[in-house]
């Protein structure tokens, strides 16, 4: 693993609020405002160029209420980081990354799916994972786990 | 009939935006779309423009479900992600939660975890040649390759209990050791597969039909590839040799000699080509980790994750507290997150796991790379034939429960 | 089985009765060897299902692999792993598009009752949607098993009735 490349990353990076080492991994936490510029700078300064994954940490009982969460691979340094924000439940809104990843699309869409999370930016918010007609977001703690909303109505 | 049934996904072009074209819909119960896919594509005659690819007709909520049970409970949820090569799936998650918990393995099940994850794939390479040459029309080829997978089948049986789906991976180590005249059996298997496997490149490799159906058709570039998330066999093939086994090592690939085949141009035949020579990769590092495999117990011996044996459940009083409350909370995980990756046949597979130091986990995400290259997959077909769909798609190897998971 | 069909009575008479009962064991003969399956596959199952259709199982023994990927072509719908609610209006609009005479195998347990799956996403048993005739559970089912639950899908085609003048014609 290429340490320098992260050590670089945090003295770099002014718009990161803090950063930790988490089993290994970096992890960097910025405010939602200013995702997409960071990342754009890590895709061209630091060659962070697979887009790995989007999804999101639903804590009810904390304000802002989600924890979005980012992972980058660099296929040259062969590092892997991860980047968090958090957005609050009146307001669930983040830039998006489809112009800079064009995996954004569909990740991006599988988290609006899931939890509600609104990527400003994304032409495409329709449910992937679920269908049309499918009200609520499962994955948030608040939704049942049962609660089905079958399309087909049951026979008998 | 019944009332109008409705429909679950809307499409991209309802109306055609050029004269001539014909919006088409494939699937999602098709032969050829290996489960659950739509493909909805815009065909200026046999000429695909563009193609809109819908995946969650299988989502099973695998995320909700994990969150309502321990976190060993769980593990037959994970075995159903990539049901073609199931125990990579488990090894994977258990490495994610014994990243958390600050496990070490034994080194009887380091190496006999690397084996049993190239085992597993061989298993999906053959399941993902053998339907990919059946929907060309070589019915010959997918009957050796699921006769030889029969095979992997039935000796899997024989250690794990299953054939398919095993939930033989355990937080610490494995369910249980290997019984014995296995590894003999092993031995006859990978004989059977040099057999087999020639078999089946005599049949394809030079054969007419197949490089004119496979070669320059879904092309892409590395950039591209990486672009739009592609991993595994898919960006191997466009000429970038990155391999997570190799990279980034984990388990028992530091000690093995291996190589990481490359294709040339990114199109389908390279994807079957790298395919096949990563199965025959696979069988080299097999064989030497039954040279390498050490004597030793399977599992650690770590009384937060690990059942006690039960004839001491059965006689001591701590023992039989350990066995229950592991049963009935779980094992206590620490408080924390970690994302830990694995080179699985289709890509990197990952899981990020939070945990709040309860028996049950917080959020158990898969990044799974099936969805990802679904993602891409349009790039793959844009600007070909219509009959092309179905090799592209079949190269690259959806699996469906990984995909909506 | 095929009887939602209400036939015609004739009158009876012992030599009538005879000739039907010979006639409905001559069809169903024919049609218990002769199917022809829609493999509706989804899931993991997807994985014995071919396991079974190739050597060394093999339900063409059964007369039973000869998958017919239209509706209107076959006759045997097996819904091969878990049904999803997004899944299900296809399985519905699948099973009218079949003619009669159909049946239904629910192959694995997710098809049966929904497994382990019991959450907002999957259907609790096909049974909910469409009516099943054999249910074949196993998680995945061994191919021996799928090859009893055809046998027996056998036995009751062999043993039902085939009207071959009902109301409806």
């Amino acid at each position: 693993m290429d340490t320098a490349v992260l050590d670089l990353l945090k003295e770099r990076l002014d718009t990161v609020h803090e950063t930790a080492i988490s089993h290994g991994t970096l992890v960097l936490v910025v405010a939602p405002a200013e995702l997409p510029g960071t990342v754009q700078r890590l895709k061209s300064e630091f060659e962070f160029d697979l887009f790995l994954d989007v999804t999101a940490v639903d804590w009810p009982g904390q304000k802002p209420r989600f924890e979005v969460v980012y992972h980058f691979y660099s296929t040259t340094h062969r590092v892997r980081f991860r980047l968090k924000t958090r957005v609050s439940e009146e307001d669930p809104t983040v830039g998006s990354l489809v112009s800079l990843y064009g995996s954004a699309r569909f990740m991006e869409r599988e988290c609006h799916d899931m939890y509600g999370i609104v990527f400003r930016g994304n032409p495409d918010l329709r449910p992937i994972l679920l269908y049309e007609g499918f009200v609520g977001h499962p994955l948030r703690k608040d939704y049942p786990k049962r609660a089905e909303q079958p399309l087909v109505p049951y026979r008998d | 009939m019944d009332a109008k049934l409705p429909n679950p996904v809307r499409s991209v072009f309802e109306q055609v935006e050029r004269d001539g074209t014909v919006v088409v819909n494939i699937g999602p119960s098709h032969p050829a779309t290996h489960g659950t896919i739509q493909i909805i594509v815009e065909l200026d005659g046999e000429k695909v423009v563009r193609a809109d690819a819908h995946c969650g007709y299988l989502h099973r909520g695998f995320e909700k479900e994990c969150e309502a049970h321990t976190w060993h409970n769980l593990i037959p949820y994970v075995d159903r992600l990539n049901y073609c090569s199931a125990l990579s799936n488990d090894f994977a998650y258990c490495a994610a939660v014994e990243e958390l918990m600050g496990i070490e393995l034994t080194p009887r099940c380091k190496y006999l975890r690397t084996l049993l994850a190239e085992y597993s794939r061989i298993a999906d390479h053959l399941t993902c040649i053998a339907a990919s040459l059946m929907e060309m029309g070589a019915m010959t080829a997918f009957l050796y390759l699921v006769m030889l997978r029969d095979f992997i089948y039935e000796h899997l049986a024989a250690l794990t209990g299953a054939r398919v789906t095993y939930t033989y991976g355990r937080i610490g180590g494995l369910a249980c050791d290997l019984p014995p005249g296995w590894l003999a059996r092993l031995d006859e298997i990978l004989d059977q597969y040099e057999v087999f496997v020639g078999r089946v490149h005599g049949l394809m490799d030079r054969n007419r039909i197949f490089i004119d159906r496979t070669r320059d058709v879904g092309v892409i570039s590395t950039a591209e590839a990486i672009n739009w998330g592609f991993t595994g066999p898919i960006l191997r093939s466009t000429g970038a040799p990155r391999d997570l086994r190799k990279d980034t090592p984990y388990l028992a690939y530091a000690e093995l000699d291996f190589e990481v085949p490359v294709g040339i141009k990114g199109d389908n035949y390279d994807r079957y080509y790298v395919r096949m020579r990563e199965m025959d990769e696979s069988v080299h590092m097999i064989r030497q980790l039954v040279d390498l495999l050490p004597d030793g117990p399977i599992n650690v011996d770590d009384r937060r994750c690990t059942f006690p044996e039960k004839r001491l459940v059965y006689t001591e009083i701590e023992s039989l507290i350990n066995h229950f409350k592991l049963v009935m909370e779980g094992p206590q995980v620490p408080a924390g997150e970690v994302y830990s990756a694995q080179e699985a046949p289709n890509g990197e597979l990952g899981f990020y796991i939070v945990s709040t130091g309860e028996g049950t986990p917080y959020k158990v995400h898969v990044r799974s790379p099936s969805f990802v290259h679904m993602g891409g997959a349009h790039r793959l077909m844009e600007g070909y034939q219509l009959a092309d769909i179905i090799p592209t798609f079949g190269s690259v190897n959806m699996i469906g429960g990984e995909c909506d998971r | 089985m095929a009887a939602r069909i209400i036939p015609i009575r004739p009158a009876p008479s012992a030599a009538f009765e005879y000739i039907t009962t010979k006639k409905d064991e001559l069809v169903g003969w024919a049609r218990k060897f002769s199917i022809f399956p829609y493999p509706f596959v989804t899931a993991c199952c997807a994985m014995e299902f071919m396991a079974v259709s190739s050597t060394p199982y093999d339900t063409d023994r059964f007369g039973a692999a000869l998958p017919r990927f239209s509706p209107r072509q076959a006759d045997l719908l097996m819904v091969v792993g878990t049904l999803t609610h997004k899944q299900a209006p296809i399985l519905r609009k699948v099973y009218e598009q079949m003619c009669e005479p159909k049946w239904v195998m629910a192959f694995g347990v997710c098809a049966t009752s929904g497994g382990f799956y019991q959450n907002y996403a999957a259907v609790a048993g096909i049974d909910k949607i469409i009516p099943v005739d054999i249910y074949v559970p196993g998680c995945p089912p061994r191919p021996e098993t799928v090859i009893d639950g055809i046998m027996r899908l056998q036995d009751q085609i062999a043993r039902a009735r085939h009207p071959i003048l009902t109301k409806d014609f």
